[in-house]
């Protein structure tokens, strides 16, 4: 049962990571890095059927950051909007050194 | 204060220890508190907001001292202000000193009253202690630090008495004071420092002191360019004085004339080792008493006011190498081919400077030549081993030149009012501007007339009997002695000793001719200066006149310190000989073998005999070959031409100087050091260097801050894929 688990977050964080260094629109990279999360949430399900609470304790933290991180994420998204009318990080590069 | 903290080193023992010599402290201390009070005083500034310069005038070479403006009140306008606090210095700088001299005198008392024969030490504080090396800052008082400091603070007083006359019109009459004190402080801890390195504190105190009173009116530039020259020139001398310090550290162990001398034994006779320290010991020597070949800073320190040439540049720091070697002369009697080295150059430069003085117009320039040459004579007195020979010249010296500057002194003093009547810019110092001076200042006139017959060395005057004994030790010195058996660059050391003795006659001859020279131009003959200025010529006042005549006094009678035994007709024979035995005597004897010198006492008549006529004919020469009635005015008198004119020229020295050493250095400096060195290497390389690098790290790490958000992604996942790597796999 935990092979199981296991695979299926490593397939679900690996979707993430394709997702994140592939897709340029902001949007959606924001939805894979919390698939990301998601998947690591998963494993530490799993691994709590077996090794104790623990895991489900960290759940909980992992998902009050991704909460935070969802909001503050969007704020920024949509700031970034207004500004540069698009989403497209290709687009947006003023950090550079 | 001080004297709490006196630990007596072994002084409960010493017979001076409840004399007035408890109080030796304070005779430095007076000098030093006389500088902090001027000093202060010199600090506020003056009445009125003047310029600073005390004259607008013409030439550089010429001395802006003395400006008698009385009577001219129309002047006051452009004229420079006062101290508002002369009456207050005037008292306080010559009083200290005479205190100071009044306690070294009872000191001298108490010393006599005692037999001394070994020094009175007293140890006020440990100075430094690192490692072997442990220094005591301690006063020595013994018989050759006695007549020092009393030919110091006894000069010094009467010096200092001129000065309140010749400087009163100065607007930096407290500085002057103040400067004038903290040498005399200096000095007096220069001659009573019981060890090299305390000594070394007034050695380079006396430098610094002699660096702000040459370029005492430093707002003309040739006077500040003078006192720079002094303190570079003597900066050469004084590496050579620290090295000979640590080759006696790091042979001996200590650094106290008492150790020193306990251990010199352990020298080997003429070994290189302390040939080398004496060598190094007189080429401090050779800065400090302007010796060839470091004598060029002293004529150029004439700058300065007059009565600084007559005490610091005459009378007292300059005889400083002349100190070092009769106290170091337990080292010297050790070191024959060092020894003979100091006699040659003595002897050279005594030849040397004297020439030159026969050419000099300026009457200060005569009198500086003439101090070299004079100090090159007692160099040839502690170089082949007559240390009290040499302290004798010294000290009359001290007397006679100490005369000769302050007349030249009352001399400028009294030209420079002259010009100053007539608003003339004209050299005040140049005897082609002088002439028959004897009508105006008759007494200024008798006194010179005194020192000049005691340096060329005419009985009974004070230089006879000194210059006398020095050349009569050169002469018994070419037989059975260290000296004459040692080989100096090949040449026997006999040999040696006669080129010195024919050097220094010859430099007699000349010594009398050039300050005959002097006085016929300066005094004698018709007067050049201008008619309506010789109204404003008269007689400098007492306090001027007073310090001249107890020099007159003292020149007259200084060779009464130490008669040879042949005339002890005249009073007690040696008795500064017997003064110094318990310092030179040892010394002395270990050169000539262990005997008393003894010349026959025919020889030693016909040696006397020659001194004499040599100075009789300098004298006769000068008087029947000099027309001073031919001498017509600086302004219009004719280049010389031929060996004249490069005596006049000082043969060039300071020139070849400039070629030689000053333009190569300049050079090197600027290519090499500066343009190579500094900006090349450590500007361009190191600096400019490591900033280049950074900035190419910088550019580096920049071009990875893309600003692209996709890579950003790609680095994290990289980094986090070979940590995981590392992790897995190690």
């Amino acid at each position: 049962m935990l092979a199981e688990a296991m695979a299926l977050s490593a397939v679900l964080f690996g979707i993430g990571i394709v997702g994140v260094l592939t897709r340029r629109n902001a949007i959606i990279i924001f939805m894979c890095v919390e698939l990301m999360l998601n998947a690591v949430n998963l494993s530490f399900i799993a691994f709590a059927q077996y090794y104790g609470m623990g895991g489900q304790v960290l759940v909980l933290l992992v998902m009050t950051v991704a909460a935070a991180e969802a909001a503050v994420g969007l704020a920024i998204i949509i700031s970034l909007f207004r500004h540069q009318k698009t989403v497209d990080l290709q687009n947006i590069n003023l950090l550079k050194g | 204060m001080l004297q709490q903290s006196i630990e007596s080193a072994g002084a409960a023992l010493h017979p001076l220890a409840n004399s007035a010599a408890n109080y030796l402290w304070l005779v430095v201390v007076l000098p030093l508190l006389g500088f902090v009070i001027n000093g202060a005083l010199s600090l506020i500034p003056a009445a009125k907001i003047g310029p600073c310069d005390p004259d607008m005038g013409h030439d550089g070479h010429s001395e802006h001292a003395g400006h008698v403006g009385s009577g001219d009140s129309h002047d006051d306008a452009h004229h420079p202000t006062r101290s508002r606090y002369v009456g207050l210095v005037s008292i306080i700088g010559p009083l200290v000193l005479a205190l100071s001299f009044a306690l070294s005198l009872s000191i001298f008392l108490a010393m006599r009253g005692t037999e001394m024969t070994t020094p009175f030490i007293q140890k006020y504080w440990t100075w430094m202690v690192t490692g072997d090396l442990k220094i005591d800052f301690a006063f020595q008082l013994d018989q050759l630090s006695m007549l020092m400091v009393l030919v110091i603070t006894g000069i010094g007083t009467l010096i200092h008495l001129f000065s309140v006359g010749y400087m009163k019109e100065d607007p930096g009459y407290p500085r002057y004071f103040a400067y004038l004190n903290l040498f005399v402080a200096f000095m007096l801890i220069l001659v009573l420092g019981s060890s090299y390195a305390v000594m070394f504190i007034g050695w380079e105190g006396v430098g610094l002191c002699s660096y702000l009173l040459i370029g005492f009116w430093f707002s003309e530039k040739a006077n500040a360019d003078a006192g720079k020259k002094a303190f570079i020139v003597n900066r050469i001398g004084d590496f050579g004085f620290l090295v000979a310090m640590f080759l006696i550290f790091a042979n001996v162990g200590t650094l106290d004339f008492t150790g020193v001398a306990a251990s010199a034994g352990t020298f080997a006779f003429g070994g290189a080792v302390i040939t080398a320290i004496c060598l190094f010991l007189f080429l401090g020597c050779a800065g400090k008493s302007a010796q060839i070949p470091l004598y060029v800073w002293l004529p150029d320190a004439m700058a300065g006011p007059t009565p600084v040439s007559a005490l610091i540049h005459a009378a007292t720091m300059v005889t400083a190498g002349v100190y070092l070697i009769a106290r170091s002369s337990f080292l010297f009697s050790l070191a024959p081919v060092a020894s003979l080295t100091v006699a040659f150059i003595g002897g050279l430069t005594a030849l040397f400077a004297a020439t030159i003085g026969l050419k000099q117009w300026d009457i200060k320039k005569v009198l500086a030549y003439s101090t070299v040459s004079q100090l090159g004579y007692m160099f040839v007195a502690v170089g082949v081993g007559a240390y009290t020979a040499g302290v004798f010249h010294l000290a009359t010296h001290a007397f006679f030149k100490a005369l000769l500057f302050l007349g030249s002194g009352s001399v400028i003093h009294v030209m420079h009012a002259a010009y100053h009547s007539t608003h003339k810019h004209d050299d005040a110092q140049d005897m082609r501007n002088m002439g028959g001076l004897r009508k105006f200042m008759p007494v200024t006139w008798v006194l010179m007339w005194i020192a000049t017959l005691a340096i060329a060395g005419i009985p009974p005057f004070a230089g006879f009997f000194s210059k006398d004994e020095i050349l009569a030790s050169v002469f018994a010195r070419t037989s059975h002695s260290t000296l004459a058996d040692a080989s100096w660059l090949g040449i026997p050391g006999s040999t040696v000793l006669y080129i010195v003795y024919g050097m220094a006659v010859i430099a007699a001859l000349l010594t009398a001719i050039y300050m005959t020279r002097m006085m016929i131009y300066t005094f004698h003959g018709p007067n050049r200066t201008g008619e309506k200025e010789q109204e404003a010529m008269h007689e400098t006042p007492w306090i001027m006149t007073l310090p001249l005549a107890v020099l007159g006094v003292l020149s007259l009678f200084g060779g009464w310190l130490n008669i040879p035994p042949i005339m002890s007709f005249l009073g007690p024979a040696l008795s500064l000989e017997h003064w110094l035995e318990p310092i030179v005597g040892a010394s002395t004897l270990a050169v000539t073998k262990g005997e008393a010198v003894h010349l026959s006492h025919s020889t030693e008549y016909v040696l006397i005999g020659l001194a004499i006529a040599i100075a009789v004919a300098g004298i006769l020469f000068a008087i029947i070959f000099l027309k001073p009635s031919k001498l017509v005015n600086k302004e219009r008198s004719e280049p010389e031409v031929g060996f004249s004119k490069v005596l006049e020229n000082k043969y060039y020295v300071d020139e070849i100087y400039d070629k030689t050493i000053l333009k190569p250095t300049y050079a090197l400096s600027k290519n090499v050091l500066w343009r190579g060195l500094d900006a090349g290497i450590i500007d361009n390389m190191f600096v400019n260097g490591s900033a280049f690098v950074a900035k190419g790290f910088a550019w580096m790490g920049s071009r990875l801050q893309s600003g692209s958000t996709g890579r950003y992604a790609w680095l994290i996942v990289l980094g986090a894929i070979i940590v995981l790597g590392v992790f897995s796999f190690r």
